[in-house]
């Protein structure tokens, strides 16, 4: 097989087609994981930063990039773990927050992380519910199915939800 | 590796002696959050309520997620050959350098909470400081921890203050837990040789400069919680410098089993 030069163009195309393996609906762009993309001659260079320190699915994600980019024949490539600066929910696309909901996800809601520890048993964060959209909803669990999500319910339609945190 | 890191290191500027102590800090911390962690996995499944379980093992997958990015920099600092999986799965009790506050059975809820919350008022204070340690590798691994750190802390003080402020029967187990747990609480804040000279060479945080907002939190949450704080209680050590108790030998059997009795397994 003859190698394919690809441009950082191209790759970018390709990694919009990489979908997170937890939220499937949300491209690894979409939620901003993809910190640089640099092509020299044959060798590509991808450079991911994890959600959260322990996100089991950094290999899986790894994986699935190697493996859309070898369909390209883009056999050379690097994938570099970057942790700083630290992945923040302000890199999630408005596309992604859209896709996000529709899949039944709330989206982070800016400007609430947990920075103030001495705030205990603050005012939990108005988070819309995904399914019947009330506002009326309550924290049932900062920990959620992922280390990325906490876990709400709704008091309008009572529905459990999750809840992407908000990582500032 | 499927992945490897790429953020900045200072590590070719090092002197042999410098390298020698950061590869012994690293490996410090790595074996904290590893042992630490690997007690909430214990959890998994026999937690008191389904959101407390899920917790419990979220901030264990926090923590191992911390462990293998300091194992990663600290097999870079040792420049040996060795990778994170042998300095995890092949060291012995007296290699491991974890206070020993985190190799404590579980207990009860209030014991682990307890722990929790001790080492959580520690780790999140000394996170913060090394944000801006020169050594631009550690800062980064801190950056990343420190925003999960604070999660942690909030859910553990939260914890505490319910079950000292609670029932009267979580509030005897919270005194209980702290009566023996308290003893452990000084070492984290010790500084052994090697961190002293770390501390001299402005790499670490100064541990005297962090008791102050360390202190005002704990009074903080335990006067919410109405329990008073132990007074007077020798403080043990050791666990840093590879003299641990009992327990660490069984956790390391049980973590390191499958590596010991088949060399080199991979999935």
């Amino acid at each position: 097989m003859v190698a394919t030069v690809p441009t950082e163009e191209r790759i970018w195309q390709l990694l919009e087609e990489v979908s997170d393996p937890e939220v499937p609906v949300l491209s690894i762009l979409d939620l901003g994981i993809v910190r640089g993309v640099t092509v020299d001659g044959e060798q590509v260079t991808v450079s991911i930063t994890p959600t959260y320190s322990g996100c089991p699915a950094m290999n899986t994600i790894a994986t699935d990039i190697r493996l859309r980019l070898l369909a390209e024949g883009i056999t050379h490539v690097t994938i570099h773990n970057q942790l700083s600066p630290a992945w923040t929910t302000d890199w999630m696309s408005p596309a992604g927050r859209q896709k996000l909901e529709a899949y039944g996800i709330a989206p982070p809601v800016d400007g609430t992380a947990t920075g103030h520890v001495l705030n205990l048993f603050g005012q939990d964060t108005a988070v819309r519910c995904p399914l019947c959209k009330s506002e009326h909803t309550h924290l049932v669990s900062q920990f959620g199915s992922t280390a990325c999500k906490a876990h709400y319910q709704c008091d309008a339609c009572h529905e459990p939800f999750d809840y992407f945190k908000c990582h500032a | 590796m499927q992945i490897t890191p790429s953020d900045a290191s200072a590590l070719d500027t090092y002197s042999a002696e410098v390298r020698h102590q950061l590869f012994h800090y690293v490996l410090q911390l790595a074996d904290t959050s590893l042992i630490l962690g690997h007690r909430l996995s214990e959890w998994c499944g026999h937690g008191p309520v389904l959101e407390q379980d899920l917790a419990m093992a979220n901030i264990g997958l926090d923590l191992l997620g911390e462990t293998r990015s300091l194992y990663q920099y600290a097999a870079e600092l040792e420049g040996r050959g060795q990778t994170e999986d042998d300095l995890a799965f092949l060291r012995s009790a007296t290699e491991y350098r974890n206070p020993l506050l985190v190799e404590q059975p579980n207990g009860d809820f209030a014991a682990t909470i307890t722990r929790q919350f001790l080492f959580d008022n520690f780790h999140y204070h000394c996170l913060r400081q090394l944000l801006t340690s020169p050594d631009t590798r550690l800062a980064g691994i801190a950056e990343k921890a420190v925003k999960e750190a604070a999660y942690h802390l909030k859910w553990s003080s939260e914890w505490v203050i319910r079950l000292g402020d609670g029932t009267e029967e979580s509030r005897q187990r919270l005194e209980k837990a702290l009566a023996h747990l308290w003893r452990y609480s000084g070492e984290l804040t010790t500084p052994t040789a090697n961190e002293k000279a770390l501390q001299s060479a402005g790499l670490i945080p100064d541990y005297a400069a962090l008791l102050p907002q360390m202190e005002a939190h704990l009074a903080h949450v335990f006067s919410e919680a109405t329990v008073p704080l132990p007074q007077g209680v020798f403080m043990m050590t050791g666990g840093k410098e590879g003299r641990h108790t009992e327990h660490l030998g069984y956790i390391l059997a049980e973590l390191q089993y499958m590596q010991r009795t088949y060399p080199g397994l991979t999935w």
